[in-house]
């Protein structure tokens, strides 16, 4: 039963992936974070007398640990920079402004920071500036909103607010990432996708070994060589082996205790993992007969979770030996 | 393995010296940077070099996901002593402390460098490795559990496929637990734990139980190789007789998941250059990449130390513990310290440090030829080693 593929459109969803990693600090940089609460900048002194800010934890000469601190002023010079006409979530300030190298007074090396200019006419290399501190900080880099022009003609500081009463150092620093991808399907996982919205599962057979992959893959992993035939599978088949997750952990969508198990469908030369229910979980073997309980068709879309989980059949089990091969 | 080559080690490389942090589940008063160069001050003085005296430096760290941090060979360049020197990332998942060594050693066996540092480490205390193993893409079903759901179901298989005991799981637990009770440097000290009490433990992953889990830890581990001169100046140096890595595919139709050829492709390797007819009476102690206690007698069988399916009969006779026949894991293994991108290198490590006779209250009397081993990803990936105290 060969059919020829036809160039369906690949499908794809967004896949979004967050975490707030929790940083341990260490001493240096916990110096560092702690001064800026205070609204003072630190820096460390290297091996050649140079003062790194922000601090380095290991002279980038000798790789020796540093230790020694040195204040520094909270006003500099640009040592370059490039603007940002269309910030975007998550940065320093909301409005266009500017990326900077800010070398401060009393140190040898440069600090990255957005310039709160207004306008690109405003920046230029040499110019000076200086922080604007946030009304709490906790800190944080962000302690600094941002740096904003300094020198003849800037605004006048207002009074600065009090420091904060906090007095424990700080030691972590939490640092949320979040990623946004387009998660793409192949072709012909797509086109296994949209039989899976009809109730149906398709596989691929490899020509040279005559295995069948489902989902297909459009290639044998083993020989390498493009596969084209499609089969239609049936939605039963058998457990091959299995685990009762009973550990809750974060990002899980399904409740504990589950079985999480390998079928194998009839006609398969693969498993894939599925949800077993319909007995209890000390009941399930290796080698049941299970089939697809689907959930109600208007619920249907592109995806195998149209299956809602496996269930048994009460047909007698696969002999071992029947899917020795698929361990 | 046709293509994969089992080529001769080229010149000669030693372990000079090794260096591990104490691993616990939270070190929160260093940076990723301050805990790898605790462990890499250790290696140097162990080695009795400085960083100067460091021509290239390889560092081995599991996947970005699970600490969040994007190339962490570019913000830990300085603390890892690379300035003004070669830097090499390896990215084997959790095999990769392992592939660093390799990497490692094969720049001195080329002859490239005299003197290479290896560093591994893993802050899992910075994140959660549970969540970046179990994140579902679109379309697909949602019952992924992290590593230990992936790899339960084939500790199921084997069980079935060998015939092996239920117990047997708990007495490498309980062995693995009872050595890391001599080991300083170990994240877990359970000198009192029993087979009974391991048994009495919650059923994590059916059929793994939470005492027969690794924990999840802070830690790094750095190992200096040195060419066949430095090794001659040294004190008593480990020599590299053989190193072998191979891989294959996560699924394949007909993938054996409990015995997989790329395991055994790379024993097969490694024993030819090594010059090992009978591993098992050949090595006189293993450092075995065993993040859930089954995987001892699964990688027993894969390496060659016993025939399919009687892996469990030398765990059962006692034979890989301290004073069997094969001390398996004197240093408690990963099931007592996994900070998972160090992992594989602290087994490359602690198989060292058995030869150059430096394990302290671990140490395996006599131990003069060693195994260390890692595996990662889903039983994807090998890389293992050969050390002795005779040069080759
Ligand atoms: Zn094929």
């Amino acid at each position: 039963m060969a059919t020829p593929l036809a160039p369906d459109t690949p499908l794809s969803a967004p896949l979004d992936v967050g975490f707030d990693y929790t940083r341990s600090l260490g001493p240096v940089l916990g110096r560092f974070m702690t001064a800026l609460r205070e609204r003072r900048i630190e820096g460390v002194r290297g091996s050649d007398g140079r003062v790194h800010v922000p601090p380095v934890e290991f002279d980038p000469v000798t790789s020796e640990a540093l230790s020694e601190p040195v204040g520094v002023a909270d006003e500099g010079t640009v040592v370059s920079w490039s603007w940002m006409p269309d910030p975007i979530a998550g940065q320093p300030l909301q409005h266009p402004f500017g990326w900077a190298l800010v070398r401060l007074d009393g140190a040898d090396t440069a600090l990255l920071h957005a310039v709160d200019a207004g306008s690109p006419d405003r920046m230029r290399t040499g110019m000076r500036v200086r922080a604007r501190w946030v009304d709490e900080p906790v800190g944080s880099i962000r302690d600094i909103a941002c740096f904003e022009p300094a020198g003849p003609g800037a605004e006048p500081r207002g009074p600065a607010a009090p420091p904060p009463a906090g007095t424990e150092p700080v030691t972590m620093l939490t640092t949320p990432v979040h990623l946004a991808y387009r998660h793409s399907a192949s072709v012909q996982e797509s086109r296994y996708l949209r039989a899976l919205a009809e109730g149906r599962f398709i596989g691929q057979r490899c020509p040279a070994c005559g295995k069948v992959y489902v989902p297909p893959r459009g290639a044998c992993p083993a020989d390498g060589v493009p596969t084209e035939e499609e089969v239609e599978l049936p939605d039963r088949g058998i457990v091959t082996t299995f685990c009762i997750v009973n550990v809750p952990f974060l990002g899980q969508r399904i409740t504990p205790p589950y079985v999480a198990a390998y079928v194998l469908l009839d006609g398969a030369d693969i498993a894939f993992l599925h949800l077993v229910l319909g007995c209890a979980a000390d009941e399930v073997r290796m080698g049941m007969r299970v089939e697809a309980a689907w959930k109600p068709r208007e619920r249907w879309t592109t995806s195998l979770e149209n299956v809602d989980h496996f269930r048994p059949t009460g047909e007698p089990d696969a002999p071992f030996e029947s899917y020795r091969e698929h361990l | 393995m046709a293509g994969a080559g089992t080529s001769g080690a080229g010149q000669l490389a030693a372990v000079l010296g090794t260096g591990q942090t104490h691993h616990v589940s939270r070190r929160t008063d260093v940076s990723m940077a301050g805990l790898c160069r605790e462990a890499i001050d250790r290696a140097l003085a162990d080695a009795g070099v400085g960083m100067a005296d460091i021509d290239a430096v390889v560092l081995g760290k599991a996947p970005d996901l699970f600490e969040g941090v994007m190339m962490p060979e570019l913000m830990l360049a300085d603390a890892i002593g690379a300035t003004g020197k070669p830097l090499l990332r390896v990215h084997t998942a959790g095999s990769v402390g392992g592939s660093t060594g390799v990497v490692a050693a094969s720049l001195v066996q080329a002859g490239v460098h005299r003197r290479v540092l290896a560093v591994a480490f893993e802050k899992q205390s910075e994140s959660n490795a549970m969540w970046a193993l179990s994140i579902v893409p679109p379309f697909s079903m949602p019952v992924g559990a992290g590593a230990g759901g992936y790899f339960a179901p084939h500790v199921r298989s084997y069980i079935r496929r060998s015939g092996a005991p239920e117990h047997i799981g708990a007495m490498v637990a309980v062995k693995d637990r009872r050595n890391g009770a001599r080991n300083p440097y170990a994240h877990l000290h359970q000198p009192d734990i029993t087979v009974e009490s391991v048994r009495a433990s919650a059923v994590l992953w059916d059929p793994i139980r939470y005492d027969e889990t690794c924990p999840s830890s802070d830690g790094a581990c750095a190992v200096v190789i040195g060419d066949e001169a430095a090794g001659d100046a040294a004190q008593r140096p480990a020599w590299i007789h053989a190193t072998a890595m191979r891989t294959e595919p996560t699924t394949f139709a007909g993938r054996d998941q409990v015995n997989p050829a790329a395991g055994r492709a790379a024993a097969a390797a490694l024993w030819a250059q090594a010059g090992i007819t009978d591993p098992l009476a050949e090595i006189d102690v293993a450092e075995i990449y065993v993040p859930f206690s089954w995987f001892e007698p699964m990688w027993l069988e894969n390496l060659g130390f016993a025939a399919e399916g009687e892996g469990w009969r030398l765990v059962e006779a006692g034979e890989t513990a301290i004073g069997g026949r094969l001390p398996v894991n004197p240093s408690g293994g990963v099931l007592s310290s996994n900070p998972i991108g160090a992992s594989g290198l602290l087994r490359f490590a602690e198989s060292a440090m058995q030869v150059m006779g430096r394990a302290g209250d671990h140490q395996v009397e006599g131990a003069r030829t060693a195994l260390g081993h890692a595996y990662g990803g889903g039983s994807q990936f090998y890389s293992m080693w050969v050390v002795g105290a005779d040069k080759p």
